[in-house]
């Protein structure tokens, strides 16, 4: 194996967080890594990457990278796996990775294990673990291509920690693009403005259901900020309107864990359970006793929400 | 516009959690009953709606095929597609052990070759692997724009999409001239979230997808469903196996408190997180 190339993201011209979860990543396998930023204004991030031991940082800077296009993106993280000879491509599983890393792998021929929440030497084989059906199977994936495109779940690969070192940062040039890349617009991106922690990266997050009807932010919100959470949703609430659609918890929204989840009104569907059941320490709050998420909760509480809420928030803010 | 939707049958994902493995460590779905995987069929909903014919329901503005790689037993998941308003189904004889999503989505290039379509749909992802992948490997191979994870889809004359990506806290907006490939959320079945600009402005429809009246299920029997072999499409063999699976640690059902007061302090006290 001759090594891995970690492909960071950058978001105008800033270094995500869930990027140092590739690194863990690279750092766990054990051969040397070289780190490669696509973006248009990459010098601070640059840097910032510098700091964790990769062999090189490689650098594709250019107006056109500005926004993420994956026709842009893909051609040049392939040529530049290649050009390195490096066996390995790793992108952390955010919408980023999720979408470039299938790409990358279709272009270099490779197999790809996507999602993956642990990786090991097994008799000279890498095998990659993931979890599949709404997270009741892991399975072990083997991929029997020379070249491995992965991506890693973000609440599974602890953040890597920056060190003194200084790995040198190079310049590479752009791939030609893909054709496709002429037929492709980056409109826009419209965002929620918010001053909560992400939900991938909060240490506590508090999450509401349906049961919460049109009162979920002003119920949710104290708490919240009594306990500097970030806030989730179950589908079941996004999809009646109560909730917005980014706060959605669960296999087809994001996947969370924090060291404190605390599901408010919520049944515990498996939909949603596949997104938050690596949490720490779970508590549910609801009024059904039968629920499902109660299976699965360090600590249930059986009371209507709309009462034990404010209670909750009340005692939080009089114990400090 | 004629579309291509691909589909897969999985184990139903409401029973996902009754999944067993055999001695072997192989999944075990005995019992467990088999459908569409709902991401596809959402997919589907996505390619009736970019269709539909605003002055005459019973025809399409331009078709809808839908394509799956499976055993012949998937065909009854092809007609039950049929019979919610597909045109023609196209099976192309495989199992599990010959597929990974190189292969699906070598195949799909061939028939994408063969059918030439403006549009392929299908889920973001199939609801046993949850690789989400097919997507954005056919894509790649055909040198098609794409737009995966798309929560909304808006037809600009069936020449160019405007599809709202869901990304991390945000909808990236992107718009791909066809041909392309797009791949669905669930979001795309809520009631405003396909504009075809066939319907009118403001059109809604009822949430989710629709069903299949019973004339339309006994017309389905009569509509066109092709059988092809894997390898009149492409030579590939997959690219990974599954060497071993396992079920996670189960997360034992923990203690009921009385109060939120003892709820405060347990937190603080015993698990120590406050």
């Amino acid at each position: 194996m001759a090594g891995t190339l970690v492909v960071a993201e950058l978001s105008n011209g800033s270094l995500r967080r869930s990027s140092l979860s590739a690194i863990t990543f690279a750092k766990q396998v054990g051969a040397p890594f070289a780190v490669l930023a696509l973006g248009a204004g990459t010098a601070a991030a640059a840097k910032e990457l510098a700091a964790f031991g990769a062999q090189r940082v490689l650098v594709a800077d250019d107006p056109t990278l500005l926004d993420y296009v994956c026709e842009r993106f893909a051609p040049t993280v392939a040529r530049v796996a290649q050009d390195g000879t490096w066996d390995t491509v790793v992108v952390a599983a955010t919408a980023f990775g999720k979408d470039l890393a299938p790409r990358v792998a279709a272009i270099l021929g490779a197999g790809y294990a996507p999602d993956i929440n642990l990786v090991k030497a097994d008799a000279g084989k890498r095998l990659y673990r993931r979890p599949m059906c709404a997270g009741n199977v892991f399975g072990w994936l083997e991929i029997t291509t020379p070249v491995h495109v992965v991506s890693v779940r973000q609440t599974e690969f602890a953040a890597a920690e920056p060190g003194s070192q200084a790995s040198p940062i190079e310049n590479v040039a752009l791939a030609p693009g893909d054709p496709a890349a002429a037929r492709v617009d980056f409109v826009k991106l419209e965002t929620t403005a918010s001053e909560r922690p992400d939900l991938a990266e909060a240490r506590v997050v508090v999450a509401g259901g349906r049961a919460l009807k049109e009162q979920f932010m002003q119920v949710l919100e104290p708490l919240a900020d009594a306990l500097g959470a970030a806030i989730g949703a179950s589908r079941a609430a996004c999809d009646a309107g109560y909730a917005p659609p980014e706060l959605q918890v669960g296999q087809t929204g994001r996947t969370v864990a924090p060291q404190l989840y605390i599901a408010i009104g919520i049944s515990g569907a498996i939909q949603h359970v596949a997104g938050m059941k690596a949490s720490k320490v779970i508590v549910a709050i609801n009024k059904d006793g039968d629920a499902p998420i109660f299976q699965i909760a360090d600590y249930g509480l059986v009371q209507d929400l709309f009462t034990a809420v404010p209670e909750l928030v009340s005692l939080l803010r009089s114990r400090g | 516009m004629k579309i291509l939707v691909a589909a897969k049958r999985v184990i139903d994902p409401e029973n996902l959690n009754k999944i067993k493995l055999s001695p072997k460590g192989e999944l075990d779905s005995t019992g467990l009953e088999q459908k569409a995987s709902p991401y596809d069929e959402y997919a589907l909903e996505s390619a009736l709606r970019l269709t539909e014919n605003a002055t005459n329901t019973k025809q399409r503005l331009g078709e809808v095929i839908v394509a799956t790689f499976g055993p012949k037993s998937s065909e009854v998941m092809l007609r039950a597609m049929l019979g919610t308003g597909a045109d023609r189904a196209i099976r192309v004889d495989a199992t599990d052990d010959n597929l990974d999503a190189g292969v699906v989505a070598s195949g799909l290039k061939a028939l994408v070759d063969r059918e030439k379509p403006d549009l392929v749909l299908l889920g973001y992802q199939q609801a046993e692997h949850e690789s989400n992948e097919v997507g954005q490997r056919l894509a790649g191979l055909l040198g098609w724009p794409q737009a995966t994870s798309a929560g909304s889809i808006e037809s600009e004359n069936d020449v160019a999409l405007v599809v709202g990506r869901e990304v991390e806290g945000a909808t990236a907006k992107l718009r791909v001239r066809l041909p392309a490939v797009v791949t669905v959320l669930d979001k795309i079945v809520h009631p405003k979230s396909v504009v075809s600009r066939h319907t009118p402005a403001g059109h809604a429809y009822p949430d989710g997808v629709r069903f299949a009246a019973l004339m339309a299920i006994m017309a389905a029997k009569k509509k066109p469903l092709t059988e092809l072999a894997l390898a009149d499409l492409t030579r590939e063999t997959p690219r990974v196996r599954y060497a071993a699976a396992e079920l996670p640690p189960r997360r034992a059902a923990g203690v009921k408190v009385k109060s939120v007061s003892e709820l405060v302090t347990k937190l603080k006290t015993e698990a120590k997180v406050l």
